[in-house]
């Protein structure tokens, strides 16, 4: 097994760690967006930085949303209207603070639950190799690789999850319907039924009542 | 603190979080407040704080504290679902001045998201490679307590959709009966009713 190579000074590890800490952040956040709304996010972004931007629309109405990124110049980087699910990569052309923004304007009485995820900067390496003087060992390459495989199971099951929620939310809506409108239907079955006939009598008892009249 | 957005002074901000069951999140919050002479937010505004509630999926609240302008709060779920985190500020302002608002920098850490930078400094003499490993293991727990969670809502779902299939079922029956007993009691009686009038 190769030595391990001597750990260099303290204070270039913890910069090295401060500026990784620095550049990579993610932020995942549900909430929920009442109707004619609009629900604005800002972060601050250094230039070159690779960022991200998912969103998911979770539950109510038709599960869309319109959705705008601007640069600190306000230009639209990307805009889509009644969109249910979407994911944005860009680079920050300059620095300065980058303003997403959702909104439920079109709609006129329901509330959306919208998911976000954005991600700014990639991950810091598991083990810099500022400081080191050999490769990485085989443990700590298969730690790396670990580390790889369970983000992406991470990021699938927060995608599966999120997608669950969504059909459960269309179900639930659906039993909800069905249950209303089986009662109202028939209800309204009985009511029109039995109306006609007595309608229907309350002509005949109308009839009689003139030509006896006009008989006398 | 990275992201943040703004809400009007009294008004109340909540976001949701569907967690399996004991999972502990951390949440870390700024709060700044618009100042209308300089026409910026004041980087620190004494006696601001903020009051944050953490509701169960079963309503019952789990956390309710008043924090100050910059706060830490962390929390365990006990039970799996969604939990709801809002955030309000204390201010006892009756009519808030026009264009007053509220930033609040926000940052919540759900489960293994914790590669926390400073504790693998302070464990440098231990072997790196350990702490690696412990976040992982730390990882696996997190993804295998979704796994669990995730069974449960299925079942749910599975509950919601065979539910909307019997009611289907057994409204359509109900209302076919409906039809044709009505339909028989309609001729029935009309057939009475002309027999009565001497017409048939």
């Amino acid at each position: 097994m190769p030595p391990r190579g001597s750990r260099g000074p303290l204070p270039p590890l913890l910069l090295v760690a401060a500026l990784a800490a620095c550049v990579a952040r993610a932020s995942e956040i549900t909430f929920e967006l009442p109707d004619n709304a609009k629900q604005c996010f800002y972060e601050e972004i250094a230039q070159g930085t690779k960022c991200t931007l998912e969103f998911q629309v979770i539950t109510g109405g038709h599960y869309d949303v319109d959705c705008r990124l601007e640069d600190p110049d306000g230009i639209v980087l990307y805009k889509e209207m009644k969109k249910q699910y979407d994911s944005f990569t860009f680079t920050a052309s300059r620095n300065g603070t980058y303003k997403f923004c959702f909104s439920n304007e079109f709609s006129t009485f329901t509330h959306k639950t919208v998911y976000f995820d954005f991600q700014v900067g990639e991950d810091p390496p598991l083990f810099p190799s500022e400081n080191r003087v050999t490769a990485l060992t085989q443990m700590e390459s298969a730690c790396v690789s670990i580390h790889e495989a369970l983000k992406s199971v991470i990021d699938y099951q927060t995608h599966f999850r999120l997608r669950e929620a969504q059909g459960r939310s269309r179900a639930e809506d659906l039993n909800t319907r069905v249950a209303y409108w089986s009662v109202g239907e028939a209800i309204i079955l009985l009511v029109v039924s039995i109306g006609q006939v007595f309608l229907l009598k309350s002509f005949f008892s109308d009839k009689r009542t003139t030509t006896t009249r006009v008989g006398s | 603190l990275a992201l943040y957005f703004h809400i009007g002074e009294r008004e109340e901000k909540c976001i949701i979080e569907d967690l399996p069951s004991d999972t502990l999140v951390f949440g870390n919050y700024k709060v700044q407040r618009w100042d209308i002479h300089k026409h910026d937010f004041l980087e620190s505004a004494p006696g601001l704080g903020m009051y944050v509630t953490v509701s169960t999926p079963e309503g019952e609240v789990l956390l309710s504290k008043l924090y100050g302008s910059q706060g830490t709060f962390s929390f365990t779920s006990h039970l799996s679902g969604e939990h709801i985190i809002c955030f309000q500020s204390n201010s006892t302002r009756l009519l808030a001045m026009a264009g007053s608002k509220l930033r609040i920098h926000l940052d919540i850490r759900v489960g293994e998201h914790f590669l926390d930078e400073s504790a693998v400094q302070a464990k440098e003499k231990v072997d790196e490679v350990h702490v690696r490993l412990e976040h992982l293991i730390e990882q696996i727990q997190h993804v295998s307590k979704e796994q669990d969670y995730e069974r449960e809502r299925e079942e749910k779902f599975r509950k919601t959709s065979e539910e909307t299939n019997s009611n289907i079922l057994w409204w359509a029956i109900v209302q076919t009966l409906i039809l044709i007993s009505v339909g028989i009691w309609q001729i029935k009686s009309l057939r009475d009713f002309f027999i009565a009038k001497k017409l048939v």
